[in-house]
């Protein structure tokens, strides 16, 4: 068996982060760059709990990830929103193409 | 009847004009008959004054009937004190029989015009005017104070204007008007001087207070020399409006207007302002103040006399006798004969407007025709104007039984006193001279147009009797030129109530060492000889006069029959020819035929000097003020030009310069500024490892 340590637990999390990152960087669709967002929340989350578990932290870590899951929904509920809006007014829900508040 | 009923008839008589005219000029031009409402207001007004002079004369005596009202009240003002002006009416005989002598004039003028101005195109607005003239003068007669009678004064001399340029298409009828109106100022301004003069000295304008301060020994400068002075300034607004020389040049010209005007202007109203003005303040004259008076009206006297013995025009020689009676007024105003010239003053106005609507109806039945060397033999087609013209002509010539003669007389023996107890014998000597050329030149107009021989048959054959209200004007004017009206005792006017009882010897308030000895009144002979205008001023006076009346009516008498002797040996006889003595004397006869060259003297030296001044004075506006404001110009433009470039090279430089830096600097930016979420995240990303590079804390 392995000795799973912090190490670990942090390159999956670096990982995760990256693929997070890059999916919000090179996805035209804005539901794949939300999804980009959502696994960018679970990196951190993994962390925190990473450094509660290794750290001596008490139950800090994990509480604060619940509240990320549960302001991850909010967020996912209000930027779908946002996104569906967008879509009725410029029919088009391609980031590149939003791009009227540059003027 | 109450004084206050006298003073509201008064004010009516007063406004009815007014309210004629004002109706006639704004209706005349809709209702073609509105001219018999002008006529019947003016019967109105004569029927109103009338009234007054009745009741007046009968039951009020020597009390003086005054109200006023406070028309301006300023309070208390800086550097002027207190100011307050007011208005009022003024009824004494004086007034009274002036106001009925004004209305009975203008009434018959009226009449008279209906038939002379018929036809012509603005018939509605003439009698607006004369509506106006009329009620300015009876201002004049009614004010108790000199400001209002200035303001009226203006007013007479406005309407004069607008009726003698009553033909104003005629170039020398406007000329007239503007003329009248000018000449007319020249005098208006030295009157306004001394009105002012006299409220500096006492801060009120009525008579009374005036007429008061000045009794208490009160002077304009506290010296007899200014009170001189303003007398004789005030003297001079009556100088112009009574056309005395050296501002008589306006009259002969304002015969441009329409005859009955003439006659409403030169008889009773405008030019008799001036004498009643004088009448009116005699009072405050000093002896020097009354000599230079004296001394115009004789000079006032003499040469338009001389001048209307040669001129051909009936309205011209009609003029030049106007200014010529009006000089006797002044003059007898001058030597102390008050009563005299006012009573020349009502005498004259009856024959004077008989004479001149005389000769309107000439005019009238000639077709416009004025010279009197074209006309002749008219006695046989107009018989009523040529009798009341003879009448007026005796009356003027001073002819016993007429009013003429009492008045002239009066005159004649008041400056044969006067040089008795002066030395002054100037006046007497002018005085019946000018008795005698009036006479002559009377009975010359007579002779040549209604004695001897038509000249012109053409116009002769179509002359006919004017129709009857045109001549019953001339019956009832030559009516009121017999002795009867005035006094029983036809060779001696002092017998008469008009002398005896309704003009009172006049009121001195001059200190009494200014005054002639002989005007410094003898309480002991007053008190013993009751107040009675013969006797005005002291025993000596009275005793100079009563010594002068007889001779003096003798020579006048002599002077007159002189006169008219000589008139019909010219004229009727032709005992003597005219044109030889014309030929013999040809320096005298063109010296008079061009009125003494006073137009032509005024010509070359009062227009010609305003007119070299104005053109002096248009020169350096156009030259130098032009040229200040010009160089000004020139400066401010070139000051201008250089801040105006400045402004485009230098600011404009750098504003536009930081412009383009800032656009330049913004192409720049706005690269980075792609509005993409994308590319903002990649910047935030690559500025997060650049600054982990940077502080390098792992």
């Amino acid at each position: 068996m392995l000795n799973v340590g912090l190490t670990h637990f942090l390159v999956i999390s670096v990982t995760l982060f990256s693929f997070g990152m890059y999916g919000v960087i090179t996805r035209k669709n804005a539901v794949m760059v939300l999804m980009g967002i959502e696994l960018i929340l679970n990196s951190a989350n993994i962390n925190f709990i990473a450094f509660a578990k290794f750290g001596n932290y008490g139950l800090q870590g994990q509480i604060i990830a619940l509240f990320v899951i549960v302001l991850a929904a909010a967020e996912a509920a209000i930027a779908l929103a946002i996104v569906i809006n967008i879509y009725k007014t410029i029919t088009n829900i391609n980031v590149d193409e939003i791009d009227s508040l540059r003027d | 009847m109450t004084e206050s009923l006298m003073i509201n008839i008064a004010i009516a008589v007063l406004f009815l004009p007014l309210i004629g005219f004002v109706v006639t000029v704004f209706l005349g031009s809709k209702i073609k008959q509105i001219y018999f409402f002008e006529n019947i207001i003016m019967f109105l007004s004569l029927a109103g004054a009338i009234i007054l002079v009745f009741f007046k004369l009968s039951s009020f005596g020597d009390t003086t009937i005054s109200s006023e009202f406070v028309w301006i009240d300023l309070g208390n003002t800086p550097l002027m004190g207190d100011i307050k002006i007011t208005l009022g009416i003024m009824l004494d005989n004086i007034a009274v029989m002036m106001i009925v002598v004004v209305m009975l004039i203008s009434f018959l003028v009226h009449i008279f015009s209906i038939e002379y101005m018929r036809g012509d195109p603005r018939y509605n607005r003439y009698f607006a005017y004369l509506g106006l003239f009329t009620f300015s003068m009876s201002g004049i007669v009614f004010t108790h104070n000199i400001l209002m009678m200035y303001i009226f004064w203006e007013l007479v001399g406005l309407s004069s204007y607008l009726l003698i340029g009553f033909w104003f298409e005629k170039k020398s009828a406007s000329d007239a008007a503007k003329k009248a109106f000018i000449v007319n100022r020249i005098g208006d301004v030295g009157m306004f001087i001394g009105i002012m003069m006299l409220y500096n000295a006492y801060h009120t304008f009525t008579f009374d207070e005036i007429f008061y301060q000045i009794s208490i020994g009160n002077l304009p400068f506290n010296s007899e020399f200014w009170l001189t002075v303003t007398g004789l300034l005030i003297f001079a607004g009556a100088i112009g409006k009574s056309a005395q020389v050296p501002l008589h040049v306006w009259l002969p010209d304002a015969m441009e207007g329409p005859t009955p005007v003439s006659a409403l202007i030169h008889a009773a109203t405008m030019v008799a302002a001036g004498v009643y003005l004088i009448v009116r303040i005699f009072g405050i004259f000093t002896a020097d103040a009354m000599l230079i008076i004296a001394l115009i009206g004789a000079l006032s006297a003499l040469i338009p006399a001389t001048i209307a013995l040669t001129q051909n025009d009936i309205k011209k020689v009609l003029a030049y006798s106007t200014i010529s009676q009006l000089g006797y007024m002044i003059m007898a105003l001058g030597v102390g004969a008050y009563t005299f010239a006012f009573f020349h003053l009502i005498t004259h106005a009856f024959f004077k407007a008989c004479l001149f609507l005389g000769s309107g109806s000439v005019i009238h039945g000639m077709r416009n025709e004025q010279d009197i060397q074209k006309m002749g033999g008219l006695r046989k087609k107009m018989p009523l104007t040529y009798y009341t013209f003879l009448i007026a002509s005796l009356a003027i010539s001073g002819i016993p039984l007429t009013s003429g003669f009492l008045s002239k007389d009066g005159i004649l023996a008041g400056t044969f006193a006067f040089a008795n107890l002066t030395g002054h014998w100037l006046f007497p000597i002018v005085g019946f001279f000018v008795a005698m050329l009036t006479a002559f030149y009377m009975f010359r107009v007579i002779i040549l147009t209604f004695h001897g021989e038509p000249k012109n048959r053409e116009k002769y054959e179509h002359a006919h009797e004017s129709k009857f209200v045109m001549v019953m004007p001339l019956v009832l004017l030559a009516g009121l030129s017999f002795f009867f009206w005035y006094t029983p005792n036809p060779v001696n006017p002092n017998d008469g109530w008009v002398l005896s009882e309704w003009i009172k010897a006049p009121e001195l308030y001059t200190p009494e060492s200014t005054r002639y000895d002989f005007m410094i009144p003898d309480e002991e002979y007053i008190s013993h000889i009751g107040t009675s205008s013969e006797m005005m001023y002291s025993e000596k006076y009275a005793e100079a006069l009563h010594a002068a009346h007889y001779p003096a009516m003798i020579l006048s008498l002599l002077m007159a029959g002189l006169g008219i002797l000589t008139a019909f040996l010219f004229y009727q006889w032709k005992k003597i020819s005219v044109d030889k003595l014309a030929e013999r004397f040809k320096t005298l006869y063109n010296w008079s035929l061009n009125k003494w060259h006073f137009d032509e003297l005024y010509d070359a030296t009062v227009v010609a000097g305003t007119v070299g001044f104005s053109r002096f004075v248009g020169t350096f506006d156009l030259k130098v003020i032009d040229g200040i404001v010009n160089g000004v110009a020139t400066v401010t433009r070139g000051f201008s030009s250089f801040i105006g470039k400045f402004d485009n090279i230098v600011v404009d430089g750098l504003v536009n310069f930081m412009a383009y830096l800032i656009g330049f600097i913004g192409l720049i930016f706005r690269r980075f500024q792609t509005g993409k979420v994308q590319t903002y995240l990649i910047f935030v990303l690559m500025s997060i490892v650049f600054l982990l590079f940077l502080f390098n804390s792992f």
